[in-house]
């Protein structure tokens, strides 16, 4: 299985000496300026190692060249906060908690290699945001995902849908973080570009903020955690191939690396108990790009430069060339830069937990990034060019064609259920659908309970979870997109998503604080999806202006796209908020018998991108709802407020499905019934089934009645009263018009997912 | 002075600080113990915590059984120290002989994570010598590889010993007759699969049932096994 090593190493004596040497730059995906540039930057050709490694850096995937134009607009719009301890660019953004406690969180995405191979695609991009949160110094207490599949009986989505689940809870699982919600929906266009976004979330002391800075002249250079394979090689292999073709069929491994979350688990207990003891000066997690990008990254952050000695990297595989090794994606490592004094120190407490440390360089002060292997240099480069001066595009956008029609074929127009009896069949319909209906089937194949902080996890509006045990201070974090409202209107359609996650996370009486997102779009070389990404990007960065919350950071996933067909633009946004004692969080459910049961919000006949539309009639037209912020900042600080004051039995916020599928949600969750009599005048199917943002359903115990109603008023904020939660009632009982039993309502909202996969 | 428990933490280990929570909140110190280190610090009880311990190499719990700690854990339990396993712990008492039988993968072949709806078979453990016999607990289930199995002999000599001390009301992965727990002939060794230390606070947990584990060995050791 091994492969000679039968033409001698490309060093930078030889590539100086061989100008004209040809280079598969082309395959490796530069394009013809950007190899030029290369050559100016270096004076000469790069070597083999050095090509790799710009090829890495200059992608899309680590440069940021097609969305850096268009997300300077966060940081130009950013709300400025004195809670933001470190924001975009950083590993994850942290934000401060209290005086004492700050916390650190991102979304990410590993959708391609989730597609490829559906387990290991989905346990490593959960792998790979722990350790983003480690990087910051964190200690990870919490995992959360958003997930996309194609249609949920396409004979493909059983492939991928168990395999991502069992790769999300397999990592999780092991590794020892509760997953404390999400969201799951089926589309067709999806199909082969399935969506894995993984959010993870750490708590630390504030002055535990750890840098990814390679300074100090001297300090050394460690590799912590597992040993390095060719699992992972993407660019290099091509590379490879086309040098060195005449060695046969070379090595044909999966592109997807395999991930080890029982060494992950090692990783964050030795990395806290280096941070605890400050043994060390700086830290940067090997994820995407490997060593490559951990190196150039960390000394470009430092004050110097930086000396590798290639060969001293621990090896699972033999005859790996130096390239191969500074592009391997193998998981579960870290590079820690380290005080000489305190080396031993860290060598033995990783060997105490059994997990690998090797010195393998020392930071510098030569301004270069310098790798040595066996004593040749393959790598001689300035790191600020790798890391931060990669090539920017200016991509053409314009808005799509077809829009126009879009907008105007409107879901209102459509053919509605009319009798008392059609809407009642309506509501079981869409309870049983594919993204409405029940998500156990999933969740339960997650951890949710592990440190015994979580407060509230699947199926709530957000994930709580404890911070400090003698304070009760915590989080609710909640994860949300709409690709459908999306596809209508990008710009409005990624407010719509930031103010879902804004109202979930009020919804548990929590106030956000700060966001992070993941915005999957098709090929950027498209100017139509790069429209569409500009309008995402300008709507949240504008929406979190508006709001006062600031983006800390997140992740931009291009080319989702088979042929020419793009997803549905799809950002997905995480907000988190901050509240001071999560024993007064407000949960799901139905309070207790003979509480009032409330709408806040106005109802409007908004059809357009809903589930109804789509369930009823495969239909995506229109325009979606609208969106009103100040209202939804006003809706926020009432929860918050009712939290605080215990005046709020339970709350949901209304969202896909509208009022019909809450209640369906709230009665379910709560073992209670409800009697609803909807408003004098109100059509049901519209006051059912419209999705108009900026709404919750509220529970209020009773005594309180009077007091929220007073709360809303001195707000400006509508409530309506719809009835009482009644232990006598069996199911849902709407007034005038129909029931429905507990039983037909669990019948056809529970067990839907695994029996749509043939379980 | 308060009784020490020692919890066990083997790399990999996963709820050793709720344990830690659950011995704190029972009224006990709870008091770290590490897999490669066979001192135990002179603790009163021993808890082995959930968690996938040494990765579940070879076989869940079975590399646990070769640690140092493990071989103290042992000689105590031999002179009546009470131990609990949880979870992983509970397979790490099986691997270790200090308890029958063993946990293989569920029947439905998925981990799960739910609420199980047990019943205390009896109060002459160290562990359970303060719930009622006959009553109904909820502890959190979350496992892959909870399904207990064992000969037909073993089985029944269990049941004949009243040894079978926690039984599901819902079986969640196949155990042979519901079994989510047993105990060693002394009934100073106890392993379950459901987690009591989830199970002690209203706010995080779906009973707070899971106190009575530490309330009975602390009972236990100030007055013995009911017998």
């Amino acid at each position: 299985m091994t492969r000679e090593l039968n033409v001698a190493v490309d060093t930078v004596g030889v590539a100086d000496a061989t100008p004209d040497e040809k280079q598969p730059w082309a395959e490796l995906g530069l394009k013809d300026d950007e190899y030029q540039r290369i050559r100016e930057i270096l004076g000469r050709r790069p070597t083999q190692s050095e090509l790799a490694m710009y090829s890495i850096m200059w992608s899309e995937h680590c440069s940021y060249k097609s969305s850096k134009v268009h997300l300077r607009q966060f940081g130009e719009k950013n709300p400025r906060t004195p809670r933001l301890l470190a924001g975009i660019g950083e590993n994850a953004g942290v934000v401060a908690i209290d005086e004492n406690i700050a916390v650190t969180f991102k979304v990410e995405s590993h959708n391609h290699p989730s597609y490829v191979e559906p387990k290991q695609g989905a346990a490593t991009g959960v792998g790979g945001i722990i350790r983003d949160i480690i990087a910051m110094g964190a200690r990870p207490i919490a995992v959360m995902d958003s997930l996309r599949f194609g249609a949920v009986d396409h004979p493909d989505t059983a492939r991928v849908l168990p395999g991502v689940v069992d790769g999300i809870g397999h990592y999780g699982n092991c590794v020892g973080l509760p997953n404390i919600g999400g969201e799951t929906y089926f589309d067709p266009c999806y199909q082969g570009n399935p969506l894995v976004n993984a959010l993870s979330v750490g708590v630390m002391p504030r002055s535990r903020l750890q840098s990814m800075q390679a300074s100090g002249a001297g300090n050394i250079v460690i590799l912590l955690g597992a040993k390095t394979g060719r699992d992972g090689i993407g660019g290099v292999s091509v590379l490879a191939s086309a040098t060195f073709s005449e060695s046969g069929e070379g090595d044909a491994r999966p592109s997807v690396q395999v991930g080890d979350p029982f060494t992950e688990k090692l990783l964050i207990e030795v990395c806290l108990e280096l941070f605890d003891e400050r043994l060390v000066v700086g830290v940067q997690d090997l994820g995407g790009a490997g060593l490559t990008c951990a190196l150039s990254e960390t000394a470009a952050a430092g004050d110097g430069g930086m000396h590798v000695d290639l060969e001293l990297v621990p090896l699972r595989a033999q005859g790996m060339e130096p390239q191969d090794i500074l592009a391997s994606e193998s998981q579960e490592r870290m590079l820690l830069i380290v005080d000489p004094a305190k080396a031993d120190e860290v060598l033995a407490r990783a060997h105490r937990w059994g997990l690998l440390a090797t010195a393998i360089g020392t930071v510098t002060g030569t301004g270069r990034l310098v790798v040595d292997f066996h004593g040749q240099t393959v790598v001689d480069v300035p790191p600020k060019s790798l890391a931060d001066e990669g090539p920017v595009y200016h991509r053409p956008f314009s808005e799509p064609n077809d829009l126009g029609l879009i907008s105007v074929d409107r879901a209102e127009t459509l053919p509605r259920p009319s009798t008392d009896e059609e809407i009642r069949q309506t509501v079981l319909d869409m309870a049983a659908s594919p993204n409405l209906c029940d998500k156990s089937w999933i969740t339960e194949q997650y951890d949710s309970s592990v440190f015994g902080n979580t407060v509230l996890g699947a199926p709530h509006d957000a994930g709580v979870v404890r911070l400090d045990e003698r304070t009760g201070v915590g989080i609710a974090i909640s994860l949300d997109g709409n690709g459908r409202f999306a596809r209508l209107d990008p710009y409005h359609g990624a407010q719509l998503a930031l103010a879902e996650a804004y109202r979930n996370v009020a919804a548990t009486g929590a106030t956000p604080i700060a966001v992070s997102d993941c915005l999957n779009f098709g090929s950027p070389e498209d100017p139509h999806v790069m429209w569409q990404f500009e309008r995402a990007v300008t709507g949240i960065a504008d929406g979190c202006q508006k709001l006062g919350i600031p983006v800390t950071g997140g992740n931009v996933s291009f080319y989702n796209q088979t042929g020419r067909d793009a997803i549905h633009p799809t950002p997905v946004i995480g907000v988190l908020g901050v509240i001071d004692d999560v024993a007064r969080r407000i949960p799901l459910g139905l309070g207790r018998t003979g509480d009032t049961i409330a709408l806040i919000g106005e109802t409007r006949e908004e059809l357009s991108g809903s589930e109804w539309a789509q369930v009823v009639h495969g239909h995506l037209g229109g325009v979606p709802p609208k969106v009103d912020l100040d209202h939804e900042m006003k809706l926020a600080e009432l929860l918050a407020r009712l939290a605080e004051t215990e005046q709020l039995a339970a709350a949901h916020d209304l969202s896909e499905g509208g009022l019909a599928q809450a209640l369906v949600e709230a009665i379910c969750h709560s073992g209670l019934g409800a009697q609803i009599l909807l408003p004098e005048g109100a059509d049901p199917f519209t006051y059912l089934f419209s999705e108009s943002a900026g709404r919750v359903l509220v529970v209020i115990p009773r005594g309180q009645e009077l007091a929220v109603r007073t709360a809303c008023e001195q707000r400006g904020l509508p409530i309506t009263p719809l009835g009482v939660a009644d232990a006598n009632t069996d199911g849902l009982h709407l007034r005038d018009h129909f029931d429905l039993t507990r039983d037909e309502l669990e019948a056809a909202w529970k067990g839907r997912i695994g029996a749509r996969l043939g379980e | 002075m308060t009784a020490r428990i020692g919890i066990v933490t083997f790399p990999g280990s996963l709820d050793d600080r709720d344990a830690a929570r659950a011995v704190h909140l029972g009224g006990a110190e709870p008091v770290a113990l590490w897999h490669d280190d066979a001192r135990i610090h002179g603790v009163d009880a021993v808890y082995l915590p959930g968690g996938f311990s040494y990765g579940d190499a070879l076989r869940c719990g079975a590399i646990a059984r070769f640690s140092q700690v493990m071989d103290t854990v042992k000689a105590a339990a031999a002179q009546g120290m009470p131990v609990i396993g949880v979870c992983n712990g509970f397979q790490v008492l099986c691997e270790s002989h200090l308890l029958p039988g063993a946990l293989v993968r569920n029947a439905h072949l998925r981990y799960r994570n739910r609420p199980a709806a047990l019943r205390v078979e009896t109060d002459r453990t160290a562990w359970t010598r303060l719930y009622e016999p006959g009553s109904e607990v909820v502890f959190p289930a979350k496992h892959g590889e909870g399904r207990y199995v064992a000969d037909e002999a073993v089985l029944d000599r269990l049941e004949g010993e009243g040894r079978v001390v926690f039984r599901y009301l819902d079986n969640p992965n196949g155990s042979m007759r519901d079994i989510a727990g047993i105990a060693n002939e002394a009934g100073n060794v106890v392993g379950l699969m459901p987690h009591p230390e989830h199970a002690v606070e209203a706010l995080t947990g779906p009973s707070t049932d899971g106190l009575g584990i530490v309330g009975s060995v602390l009972a236990h050791l100030s007055e013995g096994v009911r017998r």
